[in-house]
């Protein structure tokens, strides 16, 4: 017995220092978000409603400028149980059809003289940056009137994009406070935003529409993903199954072996 | 009825028979090859990693009937697989998962062989076989890994394709000659795409034969390392053998219906393995512009990665890490211990075997990380350690105290 566990240790050894490492190095991967923590983004895959809402806006706001090349309205419409005239009517501005993809007629050459860079496709974006990145920088936008557009974003500093939804948050203004950093050198970080101009939606209120936002942008960037985890209960379940059978006829076979 | 048909069916195996030796070739191999009786946990692997290459094989021919291998289009025709193809997602995934678990089964695999000298007299071949397949393996992912054209494809290659660069004279010529351009384009993903689809899988699937034709020709080594052919009864049986079928492929079953539930779990719950399996960076479209912040390769490269970093001098980097490979190829040579399995094994080899998991796990670690200088300091020390754990093994081995050989083997 005491041979068989010191020739097991050293294995059993290694599957705990891996599994180890790799809970640390994730749980750290995910702790760095530029250095900025971020708000957890709570979407719910499942809510349809908050999907078609989060389209509708998309469609309103981003897809002016950024396209989602890689997605077709019909994709939507199969996904969300809606018809072929609802989408027409709901999501598409242009003159696409239901099987077109998302495209945006906006010039490569032309938005980078507009926002001096060229504006990403925001298709497999929530896979990119995940969710609660988007979710905060979203809602954290602030005047700053030393940039082109008048407004910086603390999770992704100086950033090309302007505040397109103002009209709904209004504009906030960054609350400041000197600390001291690790070498030594004192320097302002922000802490927290104060609106300074009223927008259409009272922060709950907007809170809760970029939530829907994201949500369409999550369920944009994996469309399959409900299906995934539906179909991984059965297959789970099969193997399950299988399992105890297969077991229970090996078991009988080996009974002769001595 | 039933006898009818039963009858019939030996009618077809007899005609096949006469005209293609299945007969003798399923007794070779199957129900008259003997294996030890005693295989235990860490056996599981080897069948396990046909049944990944059968997996990477089947889902591989899929995606390849939908990818498009140009620099204007891979990108979006993997997302085309993932939404517009039937089932596209699952065959992604099942590739993109495989790749991964490939490499823990192997890893795991040639850990067995370090655990119970599965490498040692008569098995050198069979090791060296398993090493070109490794080598080859290890080369076919990280083609594969460009396909995607994501920012970690891209500038993973980038890096990689430029450590030739490194090597006097002939360098800069040797990466240009390698990428066919002056940067990672398309003639590259091009020539990738080829020799991961179609070089390199054939290769494979060659080697695995010298793999298993070596192995079934000294049989298969068990965790007491002792040679069951040396104790046969009349009829030329190892006494502490079984018949390859029923037993292990029964066994070998259950040991893959196991995996295939963990593999599942991954697959339907946790593709990305929290960005371990399919990392953040690669769906942002390949951008040769835009360098990203933190270039890692994917997790199965970091123990080599973390071994060229620990290097100051790139030239003499490329050179440990290619060593570091190199250095297994030879393990057979220098291990000169008295006896193979770590059950008759002294304290020294126990502790060596022990330290060279924590430098490889720990290299492994600090290969994904940033090159501070506390990262750099421990990828050094490891580095050494992993290093020792060959290049002493010939006096350490030699000198270590050991159990004596049992002369059967000890458990069922």
């Amino acid at each position: 017995m005491l041979i068989k566990c010191s020739s097991v240790l050293p294995g059993a050894f290694m599957l705990v220092a891996l599994i180890t490492t790799t809970m640390l190095t994730s749980s750290l991967v995910l702790a760095s978000g530029g250095g900025v923590s971020l708000d957890k983004a709570n979407i719910k895959l499942e809510d349809t409603e908050s999907i078609k809402r989060g389209a509708k806006l998309f469609v309103q706001y981003c897809l002016n400028c950024h396209s989602a090349s890689l997605m077709r309205y019909s994709r939507i419409a199969a996904d969300m149980g809606m018809t072929d005239e609802e989408i027409t009517e709901q999501l598409i501005t242009t003159g696409a059809k239901v099987g077109d993809t998302m495209t945006v007629t906006m010039d490569r050459a032309d938005a980078k003289e507009w926002f001096g860079t060229a504006v990403p496709d925001l298709s497999v974006i929530s896979r990119a940056r995940g969710v609660d990145w988007l979710y905060t920088y979203l809602r954290s936008f602030y005047r700053d009137e030393s940039r082109p557009w008048g407004v910086n974003n603390v999770v992704f500093k100086d950033v090309g994009m302007p505040h397109v939804l103002w009209e709904l948050q209004g504009l906030q203004e960054p609350e400041k406070t000197m600390v001291v950093n690790d070498d030594g050198i004192e320097q302002e970080i922000i802490t927290g935003f104060k609106l300074v101009e009223q927008g259409k939606l009272d922060p709950q209120e907007y809170d809760a529409v970029i939530l829907d936002l994201v949500t369409f942008l999550a369920y944009l960037g994996e469309p399959s993903k409900l299906q995934r985890q539906a179909l991984g209960k059965w297959v789970l379940l099969f193997l399950a199954v299988f399992l105890v059978i297969i077991y229970l006829l090996k078991k009988e076979y080996w009974k002769d072996v001595h | 009825m039933s006898n009818k048909l039963i009858d019939r069916v030996f009618i077809v195996r007899d005609w096949v028979d006469e005209r293609f030796p299945i007969i003798e070739f399923w007794d070779a191999h199957l129900s008259k090859y003997y294996a030890p009786k005693n295989l235990n946990f860490w056996y599981y692997f080897g069948s396990l990693a046909v049944l990944m290459l059968v997996i990477q094989f089947l889902s591989g021919i899929f995606l390849a009937m939908n990818y498009k291998p140009t620099a204007g289009t891979a990108f979006a025709s993997v997302e085309y697989i993932m939404r517009d193809v039937n089932w596209g997602w699952l065959i992604r995934y099942m590739h993109s998962t495989g790749a991964s678990f490939f490499f823990v089964v192997i890893y795991l695999h040639m850990f067995r062989a370090l655990l119970y000298g599965s490498y040692r007299k008569p098995r050198e071949l069979l090791w060296l076989f398993g090493m070109v397949i490794f080598a080859v393996l290890m080369a076919e992912a990280f083609m594969g890994y460009l396909l995607p054209w994501g920012q970690m494809s891209f500038w993973g290659a980038q890096v990689i394709i430029s450590l030739f660069g490194a090597i006097p004279y002939i360098g800069d010529e040797l990466a240009l000659w390698i990428r066919g351009d002056f940067v990672v384009a398309d003639a590259t993903l091009n020539r990738f795409f080829a020799f991961h689809v179609i070089a390199f899988p054939l290769l494979l699937l060659g080697l695995v034969l010298f793999h298993m034709i070596s192995l079934h020709s000294v049989g298969s080594n068990n965790p007491d390392g002792i040679e069951i052919k040396k104790h046969k009864d009349e009829n030329g049986v190892p006494l502490d053998g079984i018949p390859f079928h029923p037993y292990y492929t029964l066994k070998d079953t259950v040991g893959a219906v196991v995996f295939l539930m963990i593999f599942s779990a991954v697959l339907f719950y946790a593709p990305e393995m929290g960005g371990w399996f399919l990392e953040k960076d690669n769906f942002v479209p390949a951008d040769p512009l835009k360098t990203p912040e933190h270039i890692a390769p994917l997790w199965y490269f970091t123990p080599f990665y973390a071994i060229l970093r620990a290097v100051p001098d790139k030239f003499l980097g490329v050179m440990a890490m290619g060593a570091s490979i190199a250095v297994l190829f030879a393990l057979p040579w220098l291990d000169r211990s008295p006896v193979k399995s770590i059950r008759q094994r002294g304290w020294i080899f126990k502790g060596a075997l022990a330290t060279f998991v924590v430098s490889f796990v720990g290299l492994a670690y600090l290969g994904t990380v940033a090159a501070t200088p506390t990262a750099t300091l421990f990828s050094r020390i490891f580095s050494v350690l992993y290093f020792a754990f060959f290049l002493l093994m010939p006096f350490y081995s030699k000198f270590d105290k050991t159990k004596p050989v049992p002369e059967r083997v000890t458990e069922k």
